[in-house]
């Protein structure tokens, strides 16, 4: 979990274009103006590249946060 | 014009879209085009000279995003989007039955949707892509016996202006052709007395082939079509319905 979570993190960054400032952890959609519906296209996509997944379309508009894309990839990775 | 870029076609295998899949890999692009039938397809793309040709039911989500993404993972990259996939069939107001609106809206709208959405995600990364779909004449202006169709292409129409303002500022523009009466399967079952009827309302005097129809998408989809989005171009000859 701890390893999704990282590399999630990172993926966070890179596809929102994150600076510092910013509470990945607790990070919600549309906290920030990069979130936002385009921003999460983008970021789905980076996700699922990253980590070899594929979300449905309930998936996708179910990642709310940081937290909840967490316990998506784990929850996928495991099957 | 097209050297190095990917290309997806969907409902390649036979008229308009086999003549969009040949049009763009002539052009240079990496041609991947898809059919209901999988034998269909792989004949389609050998005739086209698309580098493979898959199964695909548009009407399946899961599937269409499942493709898009192994043809971006295996080429690397996607660039253009051809959403080509449909089907028409004519039907009087009071004859239309439910199954047919169910298949129709599915197939034509729901299927696009389903494309254009995948076909976004695969290139967002990138910033960049074509998108291009098909709606119709008929979409814009209406056709007795083709309300349902009608219908269904007047979705596909605003699917290419909506999608076009949600991704213009990720740099992927999306645009529709209309075309007009298309000399293809789809029409075979016009009479000769009503195309002579089509080509006598069309000023340029003919009826369209699916190469007219394929070169226009293939500008739309090159970067002489650079800050071209949101657009329904009529592929029609003047025809005036």
């Amino acid at each position: 979990m701890a390893e999704i979570a990282g590399k999630l993190r990172e993926v966070f960054v890179e596809a929102l274009d994150l600076d510092g400032e910013v509470d990945v952890e607790n990070l919600k959609y549309r906290d920030i103006e990069a979130w936002d519906s385009v921003g999460h296209m983008a970021l789905v996509a980076a996700i699922e590249d990253e980590f070899d997944v594929e979300f449905d379309t309930d998936q996708v508009i179910d990642m709310s946060s940081f937290k909840v894309a967490v316990d998506m990839v784990t929850d996928l990775q495991s099957k | 014009m097209l050297e190095g870029k990917v290309a997806l076609v969907t409902g390649g295998t036979r008229g308009i879209g086999l003549a969009t899949a040949r049009a763009l890999a002539e052009a240079g692009a990496t041609v991947v085009l898809t059919g209901r039938d999988e034998a269909k397809a792989k004949e389609a793309a050998a005739a086209a000279g698309a580098a493979s040709g898959l199964a695909l039911d548009v009407t399946d989500a899961k599937a269409v995003s499942t493709l898009v993404r192994g043809v971006a993972k295996e080429h690397g990259k996607l660039d253009i989007v051809v959403a080509n996939a449909g089907i028409m069939e004519d039907a009087l107001l009071g004859m239309i039955r439910e199954e047919l609106v169910d298949t129709t809206l599915s197939t034509n709208v729901a299927g696009t949707l389903h494309t254009v959405q995948a076909a976004a995600r695969a290139m967002m990364r990138k910033k960049t892509g074509a998108i291009v779909v098909l709606a119709s004449i008929v979409g814009e202006h209406g056709s007795a016996g083709q309300t349902v169709y009608a219908a269904s292409k007047a979705a596909v129409a605003n699917i290419a202006r909506s999608a076009a303002k949600e991704l213009g500022r990720s740099g992927i523009r999306v645009n529709a052709v209309a075309p007009g009466v298309i000399d293809t399967d789809l029409t075979s079952g016009l009479t000769e007395d009503a195309k002579a009827e089509n080509i006598g309302k069309t000023p340029l005097g003919r009826l369209g082939t699916p190469e007219d129809v394929a070169n226009a998408i293939r500008f739309l989809v090159s970067d002489d079509a650079s800050f071209i989005t949101g657009q329904v171009l009529g592929i029609d000859g003047g025809l005036v319905l």
